[in-house]
This record gives C-alpha cells, structure tokens and sequence, in this order.
C-alpha cells in the first residue's frame, strides 16, 4: 500500500518501494517490504506500528542511518540511496536534525554550547533572530549555561529539540523523544514540536508507540510486518488507538 | 566467581594487551639484563680458563699499588730475572717461563692511527713459543730486535699483514717492527675476547713494557708428572718469599673472571635502573587501565553484589584478572629477554672479536625476576581499583548512576605529602646528609617525588589542560577534544605522568650533563690561559699518550712561549691513594692554570718536591716544609717535601710532582700538554708545526682550546644519548598508556561519538578531535616531565656546586624539542583509536541501549 498526499513538489522526505533485509537464509528477516511513502514539507508526521513492525528502521532508512537494500530514499532533492559517508555526513549537516529517546546531549558542553554545536561542526554561524526565537520557544534562556547534568530530563530533551531545529532542517527525525519522559514533561515536547511546525514550517516525522503522542501528528502513517497497512488524518488519540487495535498485534498498544 | 572472572577477562582481552604490553617490556629489560650477564659471564669463565689453562703456577711481583678493576689499572710490577732460576730450581717443577705481558702495546694501524681495542687490554710481551693455546698462523717467532708477531685479530683490525713495518707506541715512543708472524688461538680464535697482543723478543719486550733489562712480570711454571698444582703453589711460594704472588692457573682464572664480572655486575645495575623506569611506567599504564576497566564494568560489578558477591569475591576477581595479566606478561617478557639477551650477548661477543659465547641458558635470576616484578608490579597496580571496585553499591546495578566528579582534596594531600617526602629525601641525599646510602637515599627521592607529583598531577592537569587547548578554539573537533581530556582528571593525570617519568629523567640528566658540560668549558675558558691544547680521547683504563720529546720540540718553535706537559697516574701518597699529576713546566700553575699559592712557592719544583692543594694540604695536615711518603706505580717508595699550596681548584689536582716523578708511573709518558703563545703570534702559524710533530703519536691531536673543549665534552654528549635511548624504551611505554587511555575512552563514548557523526561531524573531524585529545594529555605530560626533570636537575647541579658544577644550563632548546616530540606522539597515538572512532557506526552507536 502507498501512502500519498500533498503534491510531489512539497515532499521533504521520501521512499520509493523500500526493501530491508537482515541476514540471509535461515535467519534472514525481512524488516521493510516495498515500503514507499512522502513525507510533506511542513506537515508533522508520526510513524507507528507495534515493536518489530519495521518503524524505526524505516526512519533510520530515510534518515541515511540505514542502506537500504533495495528501493530508493530521498531527502529534499538529494538522493539518499547510494551516498558515501561524505555525501551522507553533508546530508545531516545541511538536511536533517535529529531528536533521540536518550537525548543524546555531550556532558562537557553547556546547553547553548549543545544546541549550536551541529552549526559550529558545519563551520556555520547561527541566524541570531531565528537563534532567539527557537531559545525563546524552548523555554531555556535562563538555563543556557548549564551542563546537561544539571538540567531535567525536560529540559535535556528540550535542548536536544533546540539543537534540531537551530540549524533549520529540511526534516527533523525523532525517535521516541518522550519516551523516557513523564507525561508533562512529554506533552511540553510534543507541543513544542507541533508549535515548530505549525508557526515556523518545520517539518517532522517522528517515531512512536503512544498513541497520546501522535496525536500531536497531522498525520500518522501505520506499519505491520514492514508495510505501510493504513494511515490517518489529523488523528486523535482514540482514533489512533482504535487503528491500533485492528492491527494484529495488540498487546503493544497500552499507552 | 572464577568462571566469570576469566570470561570478563576474555571478553577483553584486546584491552588488555595493551597495559600487558607495559609489564611485557618491562620485564624483558630485567630478564634480558640477566640472561646477557650471565651469557658474558660463563664465556669470560671460560675464555679466562682457557687463557690459562696451561699454567699450573703463576709466580708475580706483589703489586706496589693495589687498584680495583673499576678505578684503573694495575701493574703488576716486574721483579728481576734471576727469580726464574730461583723457581726453576725449585722441587717438581718441570719448566718455568719467565714472561712479559702487561697492557700498553698499542700498534699504528695502515691508516696512521694507533689501533683501539674498545676497551680491552693491548698487550705487550714476549714470544715465549706456541703452546695449546697460541698457535702461529702465518710467519716464524720474532728473532731480531726489530721483528713483532702479532694476533690475527690485530692484523685486521689495523690492516696490516705480514712482512709490514709498522710502528709501535709502548713505555717508549712510537717504534718501527716488521711482522714476522702473525698467530692466532687454540678453536679459531683471532683474539681471546678483543685482547691484542704485540709479541717482541724477550730483551726488547722487557725495556718497552716494563721499562728495564732482564725483568719479568710473571712466571708460567708447569708441574712435574705427579706434582699438584697447590702442592706446588707452596713449595714455590716458599722458596721466592715474601715480596711474590704465588697462585695456581684455577685461581688466576678465578681471580681474572672475578674482576671482569665486577664490571658485568655493574653493567647489570644499569641495565635493571632503567627496568625498574619501565616498570615504574608500566605500573601507571596498568593501574589506569584497571582503573578505566573497574569504571565500565560498575553495572556488571554491581549486579555481580546484587546477586549476593561479597566484596572480598569483587576484589578477589579483579586481583585474579591482575594475576592472570602479570602470568601472561611475565611469560611472554622471559621470552623476550632471552632473546634479546642472546641477541645482545651475540652482537657483543662479535664486537669482542673472538669471543666464544657459551651457551645461552636462563639464570635463575632471570626468571625469578621476570615472574617476581611481573607480577608483583601488575597486582600492586590492580589493588587501587580493586578496592574502588569493591565499593561499587548493588544499587548501582538499577540506577543510571552518573558518577560524580570525585573530589581531589584526598589525592592532592596524599600528593603534597609524597612529594614533601621525596624532596626531603632528595635533600638529604644530595646534601651528604644520608650517610652511607646516598645512592639509595636520592633514588627513593627521585621515585617518592614522581609519585608525589603523579597524584597531584589531576589538581595540575585542570588550568594547564585548559591553557593548552586554549591553542584550538577555533576550532569545533579542537575543542571537542580539549574538553574531553579534561572530562577525567585521574585519567588524563596518570596517563600524563607516565610520560612524564621517562621525559623528567631525560632532561633532568641533559640538565645535569649540560651543566657540567658549560661549567667545565666556563672554568678552562676563565682559568686556562693557553692558545692550544695535545690531548686525545680516552677509550680504556690507558689514557692516550704521546712522545715527550714533543714538548721540547714545540717550545723550541717560534712564537711559543710556554708548554706545560701532565702526566697523570694515581700513587700511594703517605697512606691514602691519590690522583697525582707530573708537570714538566711548574711556572704553568701560576702562568698558564692561574694558581695562586697560597703558602710557599710554586714556580718551581725541584726533584723531591712536591705541590699540594690547599684541600690536600688542610685534610691531612700537610704545610710547607712537611715530607710525604709516596709509593708510585713502580719503583720503591720515595719521599716528597711539600714545597708550594696552591688554592684548590676543580681544575687542578691534589698533588703536583716534578716531571722526574713521571718515570715510576703506570703510563709513563704525557697524555695532555697546553700551550701558550707569545702575544701576537698567529695560532694558525703554530698549529700545523705542532701537528707535524705529533706524526708519530696518533693517539693524539693539537687543537685550539674551543676544539680540545669541544673534543672533551663530546664524551657527555655520547653518554647523554646512550642514556636517552634506553629511556626512550619508558617513553615507549607511556605511548602505549596514551594509545591505551584513548582506545578505553572511545570505547566508552561510543553513544556519543555516534551522536556527532549523526548532527553532521565528519569522520576527518572525529578524527581530529581524538588526536587533540591525545595531543593535549601528551603535551601535558611532557610540559611536567620537563619541569619535574628540570627541578630534579637543578637539585643535582645545586648540591654538585662543590665539585666544580657551578653553572645551572636549562636545555631550552631540548625541552622544546620534548614538548614538539611529546606533540608527534600524541599524534601517533591517536592514529589507532582516532581510526576506530572514525568508523564508528552511527546506527549502532545511537541506536543501541
């Protein structure tokens, strides 16, 4: 199944007929099955599916963290499929922004010196108005000389959010970002997020098993056995949930 | 427990390698020290009982002067010929040689230069016929006054051949033989253990060895049939009496041997110091990977309490995981040390020329030592963290526990009081204050201080990491790596402190030699007032000598106004051995070396006199007018009257005899002579007659006084870089720490590397931030190195003040060079582990939990 909307022209992220395969023989698993999706600029979309669906993979695949085994991924108008670690390392500096379950901070820097620090890497320097208003949307600006070991696990992930979209990616990638949140902590997230992309344009395609959580999505595309099996518009928690339910796996939807 | 200690082990084993690699090294040093001496040791043995296999009984002289292997030579004085008929006469003995061998013969080569032997003696004696021993290879006996036979040994290394006329340099100047025989040992030898020998004719060897006619210096006596050699031995002993040794051929042999291995022993020390900085290293290395290991393994260590281990069972598994790493070590440094002490015993007994090697065995000594400190050194690393590790909380096993930066108030108190310990050692050692164990009393110094300074090290590395990296801001993967070194102290602190040892020691001694080195050349520049200089490099117990006659020629050319000949030798002045020196122009002390008297006169020295150093003249009581027994080398004892006190200086001896003096010395001719020239005369006119005059003794050459200087010191400067190839090894050892540290560190920043590559840092950035990280912990540890070593130098030099060291020289330029050098190795370092965070998978990296 294909999932489309939108037109071509607006697409920021997408697989054409996306095959992964682990292993071989015996032991061979077959994690993507001819997957092929779009992802629209400036829209927020979520990936779910139960555990072993092929979610993560299919992120990691569009993200360049992943080859692909067959098929074709494109980021922007950059073929992705195919790129060396060069291409691949000037892709995430230029493209994609990432935001981790783990928040991935570095201990020895402080959290202004986090959130600049893929601008830095690149050798760019950061828009200071569009820098004042992701500090400003983040919450953070009494908090920037603080070393993630002091900060919350909120406002540790918050600071990864602001690290994402300082260098205004053409998609960011998050994976499970509130997962190893409480429920207000996480919610602060996922509103921020939703806030990037409905006032700033951004575009997001996240990776989640709660239900809660896509609902903050415009659109939630659904995995299972490594195919694209529905997808819903402008979802709510129930209807997510109820999608959930008639997939085959239950047990995963508890959240 | 033991099961899951050695599958930990295994499980990492790759890092493990590396902090046994330290332990490794060090013990194939301590092993290979052994096993060398020991090889040396049995083929001395044997090539002595070889040498003197023939003689039953020895009969020599008592020497009028008893000096030790170490200290010089020993003449064994000679005695008259009518002895011989004395112990030929003598019950059950079957024949007696009478012989003359005594070191001193040395042969000018084809190349016009006098032929060295590195060190071993150059004999000169009489022919006294083949035996089982000497054989002739080419050629017949010497018959004539004019005919030499020499070894095959001495024919190569001077490349000259039978039927040459060469010269020979002995008590007397240089003179010309042909070669009539060229001969060689019993086995093939060319020369017993890089011994060459000059064989005369009887008459003509007595007058060039031992300086008189119808004198020998040994006695070779063959038992009857039936006649035991120590029966012998007495009934000989007897009848030559009191003023001979008497021994029998075991105990020249014993004796010969005993004196050699004095000198391997020595040998052996030197070679076990520098071990003991290699393994002084390797402890660093080996307590920081545990260290580092202990740290990862919290989680598994916990869960390991959780299920019910005691924390006597965590210690024990970290001890045992030591043990395991020490065994290995141990076993593979024996190995090592064997082989590089049969190869170094090979290259040796080649060098020797015609040394046959027994065969390499491995002492006991050698493997106690490589199980003993490889083991002991790996455990005693191990314990520190295995006491950390026992304090690991089960609750530890649950939590992210984020450990938190351990306060360094203990480290730095424990620090400043080892450092307070080992520089009071250091005083006191250096001062003279130890007592008898001086030696012992400055090296615990020098250890307690490198320790002292290693536990301070994590409260130093802070600002001064920062200030180095301060040099990479700009740059993002520079300060990256700059931060990461500073991330953990104790970590960068002791991975820096092994390099400091190695790099501490080296400029500590360039400061020390550097300092002598200015202080001599400032003292002959300020106190020696002569243009040039006769003087050659010494290589043996022999100083190199040339023909006297010399000196009168060179004062008789014009311009010159002043030669001062010296011949030096050390004698039995009243009861305490001394240094003495002939002078052949007295009006030098004050004219040429600046003396100043300080009683009596010193412009002139009648035979019978003598001059004395104010020192001298006050340690024994001595003033002018006193008379002093003196006991030369050969000759009966005479007696001095003091006559002139000169001020004591570094650069004047104790005592100062009349030129007549020289004649009873060991070496009886000049070894150095200096120069003045009238004002305005050119030294560049006076230069060349000299040289042409000096054509018959090459082992001496005429310089100006920067060049003499300069052929002086350079003897410092061929030790200073003997001494820094073997610290090199220690230096070796702290990169291995280096390279270790950082493979352990990227190891455990997996997650983040994988993070940076994933917002966009590119691999030749990864790279580039774990070289800097290596780079500053390098450079750190050479930075303290060199102030450390400076300090250390200092200290030396301050209490040297007396000897004559009175110039401090820091080697600027050397201590740049360290920190450029210690830069390299940071960069080298890195290499592997910059290449293993480099290809780090992103994928893996972050996405694993």
């Amino acid at each position: 199944m294909t999932a489309t909307t939108g037109q071509p022209a607006s697409v920021a992220a997408r697989a054409s007929d996306v095959w992964k395969v682990y292993g071989s023989g015996e032991a061979q698993v077959i994690a993507l099955r001819g997957v092929s999706a779009e992802f629209e600029r400036g829209r927020f979309t979520a990936i779910m599916g139960p555990s072993g669906s092929g979610k993560s993979t299919l992120m990691h695949c569009l993200a360049g963290l992943d080859t692909v085994t067959r098929g074709t991924v494109h980021v922007g108008d950059t073929t992705v499929t195919g790129l060396g670690d060069a291409g691949l390392t000037k892709l995430r500096r230029d493209k994609v922004g990432f935001i981790f379950q783990q928040f991935n901070l570095l201990p020895t820097l402080t959290a202004k010196e986090n959130i600049l620090l893929p601008l830095s890497i690149a050798g760019r320097k950061a828009d200071p108005a569009w820098y004042d208003v992701v500090i400003e949307t983040v919450g953070l600006r009494d908090r920037l000389d603080h070393r993630p070991a002091q900060l919350s696990g909120g406002q540790q992930q918050r600071v990864a959010c602001a690290r994402a979209l300082v260098a205004r990616p053409e998609v960011i990638f998050a994976d499970e970002p509130t997962g190893n949140l409480d429920s207000r902590s996480g919610a602060e997230v996922l509103n921020f997020l939703r806030n990037s992309v409905r006032e700033h344009g951004q575009t997001i395609v996240m990776v989640t098993h709660d239900p809660t959580a896509a609902a903050y999505a415009d659109r939630v595309v659904f995995l299972a056995d490594g195919q694209i099996v529905s997808e819903l518009i402008e979802p709510t928690a129930e209807t997510v949930l109820d999608t959930m339910k008639k997939l085959d796996t239950p047990a995963e939807v508890a959240g | 427990m033991f099961r899951a200690t050695l599958k930990s082990l295994l499980a990492r084993k790759v890092r493990l390698v590396l902090s046994g690699l330290a332990v490794v090294l060090g013990v194939t040093f301590v092993s290979g020290a052994f096993v060398l001496t020991d090889t040396l040791g049995r083929s001395f043995d044997s090539l002595f009982a070889d040498a003197y296999a023939e003689v039953d009984v020895n009969v020599a002289a008592k020497p009028k002067l008893e000096v030790g292997e170490m200290e010089g030579q020993q003449i064994s004085g000679p005695f008259p010929a009518t002895a011989l008929e004395t112990v030929r006469a003598v019950d059950g003995v079957a024949e007696a040689t009478g012989v003359v061998s005594t070191d001193g013969a040395r042969l000018i080569g084809s190349n016009g230069k006098a032929v060295t032997s590195f060190g071993a003696p150059q004999l000169g004696g009489n022919w006294t016929g083949e035996s089982d021993l000497v054989q002739l290879r080419e050629g017949r006996a010497p018959q004539a006054d004019n005919e030499i036979v020499i070894n095959k040994g001495l024919a190569d290394a001077g490349k000259v051949a039978l039927g040459d006329r060469v010269g020979v340099l002995t008590l007397e100047p240089r003179q010309d033989f042909t070669i009539v025989g060229i001969f060689g040992y019993s086995g093939d030898r060319d020369s017993l253990g890089g011994v060459n020998e000059v064989m005369f004719t009887t008459p003509v060897a007595q007058q060039l060895m031992l300086g008189e006619p119808d004198v020998y210096n040994s006695i070779v006596v063959t038992a009857a049939d039936g006649v035991s050699a120590e029966g012998l031995r007495d009934s000989v002993a007897a009848a030559v009496g009191d003023g001979y040794v008497v021994k029998t051929g075991e105990q020249l042999s014993a004796d010969a041997a005993a004196g050699l291995k004095e000198g391997l022993a020595f040998f052996n020390r030197i070679l076990l110091g520098f071990a003991a900085v290699a393994l002084l290293v390797g402890t660093f290395l080996i307590l920081n990977t545990f260290s580092i290991i202990v740290a990862q393994r919290t989680r598994e260590l916990a869960l390991l309490r959780a299920v019910g281990a005691s924390g006597k069972q965590i210690i024990g598994s970290v001890v045992l995981e030591a043990i395991a790493v020490g065994l290995i070590a141990s076993v593979f440094g024996l190995a090592a040390g064997i082989g590089i002490g049969a190869l170094l015993a090979y290259l040796f007994g080649n060098l020797a020329g015609g040394l046959v090697l027994a065969g390499v065995a491995v002492p006991a000594a050698a493997v106690i030592g490589a199980f003993g400190v490889g083991l002991v050194i790996t455990v005693l690393a191990a314990l520190l963290p295995a006491l950390r590790a026992a304090r690991i909380p089960p609750i530890a096993a649950m939590q992210d526990v984020a450990t938190p930066d351990r306060p360094l108030t203990k480290i730095t108190v424990a620090g400043a009081l080892v450092t307070a310990v080992g520089a009071t050692l250091l005083f006191l050692g250096l001062g003279g204050h130890a007592g008898g164990n001086t030696l012992a009393t400055i090296l615990g110094g020098v250890l307690f201080s490198f320790i002292g300074v290693a536990l301070l090290t994590p409260l130093i590395s802070k600002p001064v990491v920062a200030a180095l990296g301060a040099v990479f801001a700009g740059w993002v993967p520079g300060k990256l790596g700059r931060l990461n070194s500073g991330r953990n102290p104790r970590r960068t602190a002791i991975t820096a402190a092994a390099l400091m040892v190695g790099i501490a020691l080296v400029t500590g001694i360039t400061v020390i030699l550097d300092s002598a080195k200015s202080s001599i050349t400032g003292l002959i520049q300020d106190n020696v007032k002569a243009e040039l200089v006769i003087a050659g490099v010494q290589s043996g117990p022999r100083p190199p000598t040339f023909d006297p006659a010399v000196l009168t020629e060179t004062k008789a050319i014009p311009g010159v106004r002043m030669v001062d000949g010296q011949y030096v030798d050390q004698a039995l002045v009243g009861d305490e051995r001394a240094w003495v020196g002939a002078v052949t122009e007295p009006a030098a002390m004050r004219q040429i070396y600046g003396a100043e008297a300080t009683a009596g006169d010193i412009d002139r020295l009648a035979p019978g006199q003598m001059m004395i150093s104010s020192d001298t003249a006050e340690s024994r009581g001595l003033s002018v007018g006193s008379t002093v027994p003196v006991q030369f080398a050969r000759g009966d004892a005479q007696t001095y009257t003091v006559t002139g006190i000169y001020e004591s200086s570094p650069i004047l001896g104790p005592v100062m005899l009349p030129a007549d003096a020289a004649r009873n010395f060991s070496v009886t001719q000049p070894s150095q002579a200096f120069i003045q020239l009238e004002a305005g005369t050119s030294v560049s006119d006076v230069l060349p007659r000299i040289e042409a005059l000096l054509a018959d003794s090459p082992e001496v050459s005429v310089a100006d006084r920067e060049a003499f200087l300069e052929e002086q010191t350079g003897q410092l400067d061929g030790l200073l870089q003997m001494i820094q190839i073997l610290l090199a090894l220690a230096i070796v050892i702290a990169v291995l720490g280096i390279i270790n540290t950082l493979a352990l560190s990227v190891l455990e920043r997996t997650r983040e590397l994988g993070l940076l590559r994933a917002i966009g840092l590119r691999r030749s950035q990864t790279m580039g931030m774990i070289t800097v990280e290596a780079v500053v912990i390098s450079v750190f540890g050479a930075l303290l190195g060199v102030v450390v070593g400076s300090g250390l130098g200092a200290a030396v030099v301050e209490a040297l003040k007396d000897e004559g060291i009175t110039e401090l020289v820091l080697p600027w330029g050397q201590m740049g060079v360290f920190l450029g050098l210690a830069a390299l190795i940071g960069v080298i370092a890195a290499v592997l582990p910059a290449i293993r965070a480099a290809r780090i998978n992103v994928l893996g990296a972050i996405a694993h939990d």
